[in-house]
């Protein structure tokens, strides 16, 4: 029975990876850039989740709501003012770095105002959960929920790529912003657009994250931040799909490492499997070929 | 009035000149060529008046109306098309969805299914291969693409930027007869080329530019039977 609670756990520690890393993804994808400061604007929705709830005393869905529409803000602010400008540097270095100076930002401006002690986040989820197999097997309501979210949001981030409008405007940046300009796709407002989703999603990470593991404090995003990069690096950067496979993989290695292995091995050995893997497949398990060309 | 109307322009790759005060004019319905060698500024002209490039001085007038600073995403609503040098197809795209990508600024659905219509008309080759991916067509197929794409936005004026480019002989005839069908059904078009011989063939009126500036500029039956065009362009 410990094996399939294990894997259980690992799918939902992964599903959190995996929300996380769509963000990653898909702001590779159309703005062709490594958002660092991504993992802490998961930070940032957590305390707007926990100060709802406890300053406010709202319910936990207003919480989200209100994390979501903070963080989708703040991620379009950060795009406008630290990113966009720099859109056409000669060297992609130059936003690269800028992202890691944002991260930094957020973690400082978040140990001003909220403190370095870490707070107990209390439960957006009330569920108890499921017991199975006569009560050997326990499954909480925040490990469904996580992995219920996730595949749904998994679902509508593809159908809305696939088949809305905004999202096929997406598709066309993300191969060649010129000619989407041509089409008369306002390539800025989609980018914008991109960090708004992504933001979001990351603030729904962020609520379920400290749902599971309740200990918030300033620098909470940037450890599921950077392993989301790898998740989203690991199943092909880029590619929806691939992030959500990637996150998934990435948080059944990590719960299978700390169980059978060594917990303080854990995140040596989820490294040692990205870097096996780029070894074999470069571009990821669904990258895409990439095209030389002559 | 001139349909669209370029006025002394003057751009700047960072302190590299590229186009050194160009003028000139297309008409209502005529097919005019900008002809040129490699690195003449062709290309750069024609992204200059479609707002992917912002001059440092100088006009562009469409219709009447000062496009020089307008973002280049409002202007195929305006009801100006631009077929990119190289096609620049969405390879990861299906046939149907560059197509679709075309008409993206339109609103009205069974117009637009009326255009599609229309396009696989003219291209029937893109209906055969419309749940294909546009990467995994030939250079020619591209090339049908890439104007089918832009005939889906119902242009009044359609620029394209080397058609000819890395086509077989069969092919370029094939895509020039298009050009001029696409003419004949009253889309005025600016051509940019390096073959200069097919462009005058279809021209009304060409320009001819170097490092920047026209040098030459009339009819285009009469630049083919000139002495310095035919040494320069036409090889003979």
């Amino acid at each position: 029975m410990s094996f399939i609670s294990y894997l259980i756990n690992g799918i939902s520690l992964g599903s959190v990876y995996a929300i996380i890393a769509l963000g990653y993804t898909m702001v590779y994808g159309i703005a062709k850039m490594l958002n660092f400061a991504h993992g802490d604007v998961i930070m940032i929705g957590a305390y707007m989740a926990l100060i709802t709830m406890m300053k406010a005393g709202m319910s936990p869905i207003l919480a989200i709501v209100a994390a979501v529409i903070v963080c989708t803000v703040l991620g379009i602010l950060i795009e406008r003012i630290a990113y966009k400008p720099l859109r056409n540097a000669s060297s992609s270095l130059a936003v690269l770095i800028t992202a890691i100076g944002v991260s930094y930002l957020l973690q400082n401006t978040a140990l001003l105002v909220f403190g370095a002690n870490a707070q107990t986040f209390p439960s957006v989820i009330k569920w108890k959960g499921l017991s199975l197999a006569g009560g050997k097997l326990n499954i909480s309501g925040e490990t469904i929920v996580t992995i219920a979210a996730c595949v749904v949001i998994m679902i509508v981030l593809m159908l809305f790529v696939q088949k809305s409008k905004p999202g096929q405007a997406m598709r066309a940046v993300s191969e060649d912003k010129g000619a989407a300009q041509l089409m008369g796709i306002n390539v800025n407002g989609t980018i914008a657009l991109t960090f708004a989703i992504g933001s979001a999603l990351a603030a729904v990470a962020g609520v379920l994250l400290c749902s599971a593991y309740p200990s918030l404090t300033p620098y909470t995003g940037a450890m599921p931040g950077i392993k989301a990069f790898v998740a989203a690096v690991f199943g092909g950067i880029g590619s929806i799909p691939g992030a959500f496979i990637g996150g998934i993989l990435l948080g059944v290695i990590e719960i299978f490492g700390k169980a059978y292995i060594s917990s303080q091995m854990a995140d040596a050995i989820v490294f040692a499997v990205l870097i096996i893997v780029l070894l074999v497949k470069p571009t990821g398990l669904l990258g895409k070929k990439i095209q030389e060309k002559v | 009035m001139a349909m669209l109307e370029v006025k002394d322009l003057q751009v700047y790759y960072g302190m590299i000149q590229a186009i050194k005060g160009i003028s000139f004019e297309v008409n209502q319905g005529e097919v005019i060529a900008l002809i040129g060698a490699n690195g003449a500024g062709k290309t750069t002209t024609l992204h200059t008046v479609t707002g992917l490039i912002s001059p440092k001085s100088g006009q562009v007038l469409f219709e009447g109306k000062d496009i020089t600073k307008t973002p280049a995403h409002k202007i195929v609503s305006m009801g100006m098309a631009h077929v990119p040098e190289g096609r620049r197809v969405f390879a990861e795209l299906s046939v149907y969805e560059n197509l679709r990508m075309g008409a993206y600024t339109r609103k009205d659905k069974a117009e637009i299914e009326e255009t599609l219509k229309s396009v696989y008309k003219r291209f029937p080759r893109l209906q055969e291969r419309k749940n294909q991916m546009a990467g995994t067509l030939s250079g020619g197929e591209q090339q049908m693409l890439a104007m089918g794409r832009a005939l889906m936005s119902k242009p009044r004026i359609i620029l394209m930027d080397e058609p000819s480019m890395g086509l077989s002989p069969i092919m370029v005839n094939e895509i020039f007869d298009i050009i001029r069908a696409v003419s004949e059904s009253g889309t005025t078009v600016l051509l940019v080329e390096q073959n200069a011989k097919k462009a005058l063939s279809i021209a009304d009126r060409a320009y001819v530019l170097e490092t920047g500036k026209i040098v030459l500029s009339g009819d285009a039956k009469e630049l083919l039977e000139d002495d310095s065009i035919k040494k320069a362009y036409l090889g003979e």
